[in-house]
């Protein structure tokens, strides 16, 4: 059936847009685009309508950093755990990393995946394909294959690719396929047996640290490769604002590099840490105020491209243990508006750079043909209330996991409706 | 009055009050552990659980012994004898003895925070006898008993602090527990044995012993960890001994009445000479005794005294 998606303020960066307009969807595409009350006549006899007065309406949220587990952790989150959960945080588009089990590094695995996304996700379910076979860091996976198959990046996220030499490689022949490799930045010998950010907190709880320059280093020698490899370097979650300046610089340069910055390495500090909360525990680990300062001059002047959840769910048996022997990672699909929405507020970016962050720059980065509601495009949609508050209770997430920092948090930001191809997938209290 | 907290997780959580207040009732408790029979009916009935993940003697026979003065009964399990062993995780194995009913739980184990974490499932108190590198509070009390008993006031005192200060829980429940009673601290080392922005404490760090030691009233010696040898904290034994080992020579310079203890087990003739661990300056067989003390003031305060039986 038709849907008309009246009243709304439409923010749609793709195509420049923002303002009040009407959105007419047919058939799963977006059939028109017009100015508040101007869609009329023999159209709109016997369609449904959402009213979006107060609202604003976008492309439906793109998420290039999730894990969903399956296969091999499904008591964690499942392909249709987490979609529920993406759609729930207003995403119809997610990249899943490979390191499930067994590792998405060959065709059969890529398969199994986009077949279960068809099966149980109301969502678009973007598998990435590992670098190295076996999230190893020995020999390169079968690249051209995962492609084929349906990977729209690589990557080994969880791990980083330690050896120099086949980073380089990695880099080189990704350039075939024109696909990103993404890297989960850390010098695995500077932070062994680390479980947070190195400093006075770490110092003070007896913690091993991870010390901000195992990001900075790898990097570094990253963008020092990319000069010789082109190829496309994604630099995953940057936590550092080090590493923030290195990309800065790179780009200055005239480099391929791009970056993401996840809502937790915005809000959170190592102080969170302070009472061994295993929800704080993540990689790389929160840093210091000083390095949010500088996350948000990245996010203001262009250095950091998008935001990306690294929504990673685990178990209670997972996190509720010592902080040492505590898994990494909390889940971020279902706080990743009202948290982005948070620089709105701090006038770090606009609202309409806040939907962009979240919309066209993933798609763009990774040549979607998504994250655009121009007239034609599929209908993939979020519908949210920018002001309404609420109270963040993770117990009641869509995800199977509730492993988050933000339980209690007062925050702003409220998704109402979630359409893929024009059927709505979520609607808030229509559970 | 009771303490300000009804667990001891660190020096951290205890404010000046309850620092005298504990060092007053150990000074108290003192005299019993001279007599011929040394025990009194204070805890008669109550039940006290050592459960240590780690290995130790010193500290888990003070706190039993410390639990038997006051005619509590005392109950020690091992990480190798407890359920940990067979795969049962930290919360679990707590929660089953609590459901026996104890009055303090005794907790050693090697995770930093991991006393913390059980005080969210356990209801009854729990003292924290090492977690990791984090803290070892009752170590602190008794050092600072020790101390007292031979300065009289701790206020203004200064202390070095010397060895491996990144790995020493020991360290920082000193570090914590002095600066509250008003004491300077300064820590020495090598370096790649210091953690990061310790400064921002508020101690002096300095990798220079003899400089280190000649203003102090305390020189407090750590040990050695000989595993840390191949963890790239430390070149050799032999040279870490060349500028940290405190020899007579070196004492020397200090000052005429500096105390000397080490919260042991010593490495003889690494981080202290046998002529300076056994000479007039050292205090370690003190610090012991006194240990014991301690572990008795902190179950008689956690227990409260209404909550004892009548002496």
């Amino acid at each position: 059936m038709p849907t008309l998606i009246k009243n709304g303020r439409v923010i749609d960066p793709a195509n420049k847009l923002d303002g009040s307009f009407d959105i007419l969807i047919n058939d799963g595409r977006i059939e028109a685009v017009e100015p508040k009350g101007k869609i009329s006549g023999s159209k709109l006899k016997g369609i449904a309508e959402i009213d979006a007065k107060g609202c604003v309406v976008s492309p439906g949220f793109c998420d290039m950093h999730v894990h969903f587990r399956e296969p091999g952790h499904e008591y964690k989150e499942t392909i249709e755990t987490g979609s529920a959960s993406a759609s729930a945080g207003g995403f119809t588009t997610v990249a899943v990393m490979p390191n499930t089990s067994p590792v998405n590094d060959n065709r059969s695995v890529t398969e199994l995946i986009l077949s279960q996304a068809r099966k149980t996700s109301a969502i678009n379910i973007l598998p990435i394909g590992a670098i190295s076979k076996g999230l190893k860091g020995e020999t390169l996976s079968d690249m051209g294959e995962l492609k084929e198959a349906g990977c729209i990046g690589y990557s080994d996220d969880g791990r980083p690719v330690m050896d120099s030499e086949l980073m380089r490689r990695a880099l080189e022949y990704s350039r075939m396929f024109d696909l990103p490799c993404i890297q989960h930045s850390e010098m695995l010998d500077l932070t062994l047996g680390g479980c947070m950010n190195e400093g006075i907190i770490s110092t003070e709880l007896g913690l091993k640290g991870m010390p901000v320059e195992a990001e900075d280093i790898m990097v570094f020698r990253d963008i020092s490769l990319l000069a010789k490899t082109g190829g496309r370097l994604h630099v995953a979650h940057i936590s550092s604002g080090g590493a923030v300046d290195l990309v800065r610089q790179a780009k200055a340069k005239g480099l391929p590099v791009t970056c993401e910055v996840a809502p937790h390495h915005f809000t959170l500090t190592e102080e969170a840490c302070r009472e061994y909360d295993t929800n704080s525990k993540m990689s790389p680990p929160l840093r210091t105020h000083q390095d949010i300062e500088l996350i948000k001059e990245g996010l203001r002047d262009g250095t950091i491209d998008i935001i990306a959840t690294d929504h990673a769910p685990h178990d209670l048996a997972d996190k509720q243990v010592e902080f040492s022997k505590a898994c990494f990672g909390i889940v971020g699909l279902e706080t990743a508006l009202p948290l982005t929405l948070k620089l709105v507020d701090e006038k770090i970016i606009t609202l309409e750079k806040a939907v962009d962050l979240l919309t066209h720059q993933p798609c763009r980065l990774f040549n979607l043909d998504k994250g655009d509601i121009g007239v034609g495009k599929i209908a993939d949609i979020v519908i949210f209330d920018p002001q309404s508050k609420y109270c963040i209770e993770p117990e009641k997430f869509k995800s199977r996991s509730k492993n988050s920092p933000y339980k209690g948090w007062q925050v702003r930001g409220q998704i109402l409706h979630t359409l893929v191809a024009g059927k709505t997938v979520y609607s808030v209290g229509n559970e | 009055m009771s303490l300000s907290t009804k667990n001891i997780l660190g020096a951290k959580d205890l404010n000046k009050q309850d620092i005298q207040q504990i060092l007053d009732t150990a000074e108290s408790f003192k005299e019993i552990s001279t007599r011929s029979i040394k025990k009194v009916p204070t805890l008669r009935g109550k039940t006290i659980i050592n459960l240590f993940f780690e290995p130790s003697t010193r500290t888990r026979t003070s706190f039993e012994i410390a639990g038997k003065r006051l005619s509590a009964d005392v109950i020690n399990i091992s990480g190798s004898t407890s359920s940990t062993a067979k795969g049962e995780n930290l919360i679990d194995t707590a929660r089953n003895l609590e459901a026996m009913n104890p009055d303090i739980l005794v907790v050693r184990h090697n995770c930093s925070g991991a006393s913390a974490l059980l005080t969210q499932f356990i209801k009854c108190p729990i003292i924290n006898a090492g977690d990791g590198a984090h803290e070892h509070p009752s170590q602190a009390l008794l050092d600072l008993l020790t101390i007292r008993s031979h300065k009289g006031d701790l206020q203004g005192l200064k202390v070095a602090i010397v060895g491996d200060i990144r790995h020493s829980r020991v360290a920082r429940s000193n570090i914590k527990a002095m600066q509250t009673m008003g004491m300077q601290v300064r820590v020495v080392g090598p370096p790649p044995l210091i953690p990061v922005e310790l400064e921002r404490l508020g101690v002096e760090v300095s990798s220079d012993l003899s400089k280190s030691i000649k203003d102090v009233d305390v020189i407090m010696v750590l040990r050695i960890q000989h595993e840390r040898q191949n963890q790239m904290f430390l070149s050799s034994l032999r040279e870490y001994s060349n500028y940290f080992c405190l020899t007579a020579e070196i004492l020397a310079q200090a000052r005429k009445d500096v105390l000397i203890v080490h919260p042991g087990p010593v490495n003889r003739g690494i981080e202290i000479s046998l002529d300076v661990m056994e000479g007039p300056h050292s205090l370690i067989l003190n610090q012991v005794t006194n240990g014991v003390a301690i572990r008795m003031a902190l179950f008689y305060l956690l227990l409260g005294e209404n909550n004892a039986n009548p002496n």
